[in-house]
């Protein structure tokens, strides 16, 4: 009985300093960017706290703490991205004038399925990813909700979490451009423009849950707390399907080009839906055509029977697409006998559910091995056993999804827009998913040879 | 009359339990955002043009502005690339699509200056000169006369000559997946819709 009264008082004198501090958090948040008192850990797990750790520890040679505190790979590995679409423009002497560029995954240097972040493609469309403090980072949700909210980084970390591997893509990934399209390309310049990673994070429908989203609400516009606010509409149901609010990658946290402190991460669709920096989601009741939905991500074609001067837009979701990475352009094998062709699938769909290779230029199709994991919107690793005897040919692949959906070639590509291949090769036509050919010379050179 | 008090609050206190049982399971777990945070961090401007402020513009206010803060990137012309912006008008008798002509609804161009210009300086923008240099560029790319008065009304109104260039046109469809257009440009294989 007294245990019980003991019990209960302690609990009344919590609720007090709860209510106290919760009462002085308000007074202190309504002035935006200050650190708030409960925001300062209790923990030793602060910068100042580690730094102070790491200055003692033991074993480091002047000059290499870095290094030894935070592991750089071997002297002898140089995959890294290479400039790529993210370049804005080039002046009249072809050098790149745009301050920031995005940069592209080393696509062929990949090992497994996941993407290291330091390798994972960018683009901020010249806004460098902003410097942003998670002690004053806010999420604010409003707009057709029954309580809008905003959540610190704190509070985010302390909801419900889960894990999900999901690709990202750019709708320009394997775009007909020049650069892609020509012999020399490698597979960085035709599919750079992904990569995979393992989110941490929030499910989206899990904090719409806690605002109480309104009848009649139907979309959702997203923005970023970056320069321009990059800002997206996204179908509502999409975002409490499967969407999420991440501020984990490959076991730490996002990176500043992926979207640090917090991204929206909306699997299988264009990855310009995945809001970076992410500091606003409002609840709307349609789509509020932004920057990025009205002038750009649609695809116009000025041939065949869609040359109508209409733009297809909102396309959203990516289709069924694979890539051979190893061989692949720009490599060269060596002596003739057995070699693993390997490469990645994926579809915007769900899971990869077939991969087929042709290593006789598309005569004869086989069934690759699925190394596994297989997961839903993510990278699926496939392997197929070849040997080469030392002739000319083209090695092909190409993915069926768990929609039956079958990765079309160019000429099908131009088939669906009605439109010749000659026609995709001069214009550039975006969302594509077209089968990628290598071609494996005489002398084991392989080039690109999608036309 | 007391006890049909204590009926009232009673049902009231049950609506509520439904209401804000993910609120009490995650107590103290974010906060309520008020009205005035909500309206200082709101730039999302739709179509339908509700959330526009007050306040309006023409082009000929819209010029030194234009001059001033935007042409060091698009450049002075707004027919070619600037040094770090894209050209914003087409050349006479160009195409429009690719320009800001092209854009479906002229709050998108209100949004977008609102939001993301002038570059290095986003947000410093009065809603005056926004409107203005709204007007200004729908007036270099031939859709308004240089004195008319570009305001939430008029910017929301004005029917922009590519609105009917994107599939679907209609706003209504564009949840519609297969409206929408579905991948490629086609739905092949059974309903995607009914097949997930």
């Amino acid at each position: 009985m007294s245990a019980k009264k003991s019990d209960r008082r302690q609990f009344l004198r919590n609720s007090a300093a709860l209510a106290g501090l919760a009462a002085g958090a308000a007074a202190v948040r309504s002035v935006g960017a200050q650190t708030l008192d409960f925001e300062k850990s209790q923990t030793l797990d602060t910068p100042a706290a580690q730094a102070a750790a790491l200055e003692g520890t033991p074993g480091l040679a002047p000059g290499q703490q870095f290094d030894a505190i935070y592991g750089v790979r071997s002297r002898y590995e140089h995959a890294g991205r290479i400039g790529g679409i993210g370049a804005y423009s080039t002046g009249p002497d072809g050098k790149v004038i745009r301050p920031y560029i995005g940069g592209l995954t080393p696509v062929q240097s990949l090992i497994g399925i996941i993407t290291p972040a330091a390798l994972h493609y960018h683009n901020t469309h010249g806004y460098p990813p902003p410097d942003i403090d998670p002690q004053q980072h806010r999420l604010l949700i409003h707009g057709m909700v029954d309580r809008p909210m905003i959540f610190t980084m704190e509070d985010i970390y302390r909801l419900p979490s889960v894990t999900r591997t999901h690709f990202l893509e750019c709708n320009a990934n394997g775009y007909t451009t020049p650069s892609r399209m020509a012999p020399e390309a490698t597979a960085q310049i035709t599919h750079g423009l992904m990569g995979c990673s393992v989110w941490t994070g929030v499910r989206a429908s899990h904090i719409f849950d806690m605002v109480g989203v309104q009848k009649g609400a139907s979309w959702i516009v997203a923005e970023g707390a970056e320069g321009a606010h990059h800002s997206k509409s996204i179908p509502l149901e999409k975002i409490l399907d499967d969407s999420l609010i991440v501020y984990g990658q490959n076991g730490e946290a996002v990176r500043p080009e992926q979207g640090y402190p917090l991204r929206l991460l909306v699997p299988g669709y264009e990855a310009i839906n995945s809001i970076k920096f992410l500091r606003r989601i409002k609840v709307v009741d349609g789509p509020y055509l932004q920057q990025r939905e009205t002038n750009a991500y649609q695809t116009v074609v000025r041939a065949g029977k869609y040359a109508d001067g209409k733009a297809r837009w909102f396309q959203f979701e990516l289709g069924p697409n694979s890539v051979i990475t190893r061989p692949s352009g720009g490599q060269r094998i060596g002596t003739q006998g057995f070699y693993e062709i390997t490469g990645l699938a994926w579809s915007g769909a769900g899971a990869i559910r077939r991969v087929e290779v042709s290593t006789d230029s598309g005569r004869t199709w086989k069934a690759a091995e699925l190394q596994g994991p297989v997961l839903p919107k993510a990278h699926t690793r496939f392997t197929y056993a070849w040997k080469w005897g030392g002739e000319e040919t083209v090695l092909l692949s190409r993915s069926t999804d768990e929609r039956g959906e079958v990765q079309p070639s160019l000429a099908e590509v131009g088939k669906i827009w009605d439109v010749t291949v000659d026609y995709l090769k001069k214009a550039t036509v975006g969302h594509t998913n077209a089968i990628q050919p290598w071609k494996v010379a005489a002398d084991g050179r392989i080039y690109n040879a999608i036309v | 009359m007391r006890s049909s008090n204590l009926f009232v609050i009673v049902v009231a206190l049950a609506a509520c339990a439904t209401a804000a049982a993910q609120t009490t399971l995650y107590q103290n777990v974010g906060r309520a955002a008020t009205a005035e945070e909500i309206q200082a961090w709101d730039i999302s401007v739709s179509p339908a043009g509700k959330e526009l402020p007050p306040g309006k513009g023409t082009a000929k206010e819209g010029a030194p502005i234009y001059a001033a803060k935007c042409a060091v990137c698009h450049g002075r012309t707004m027919e070619e690339a600037g040094p770090l912006g894209p050209a914003l008008v087409a050349k006479k008798g160009g195409n429009l699509r690719g320009t800001i002509a092209a854009w479906p609804f002229a709050t998108t161009i209100w949004d977008f200056i609102n939001r993301a210009m002038p570059r290095f300086n986003e947000g410093t923008l009065k809603p005056d000169q926004v409107y203005a240099l709204t007007a200004f560029l729908l007036f270099r790319s031939g859709i308004v006369k240089e004195d008319d008065i570009m305001d939430a009304k008029s910017v929301t109104e004005l029917q922009m000559p590519y609105r009917n260039a994107y599939v679907p046109s209609d706003l209504a469809e564009i949840g519609n997946i297969r409206k929408r257009a579905c991948r490629l440009g086609h739905c092949p294989g059974p309903d995607p819709v009914a097949a997930h």
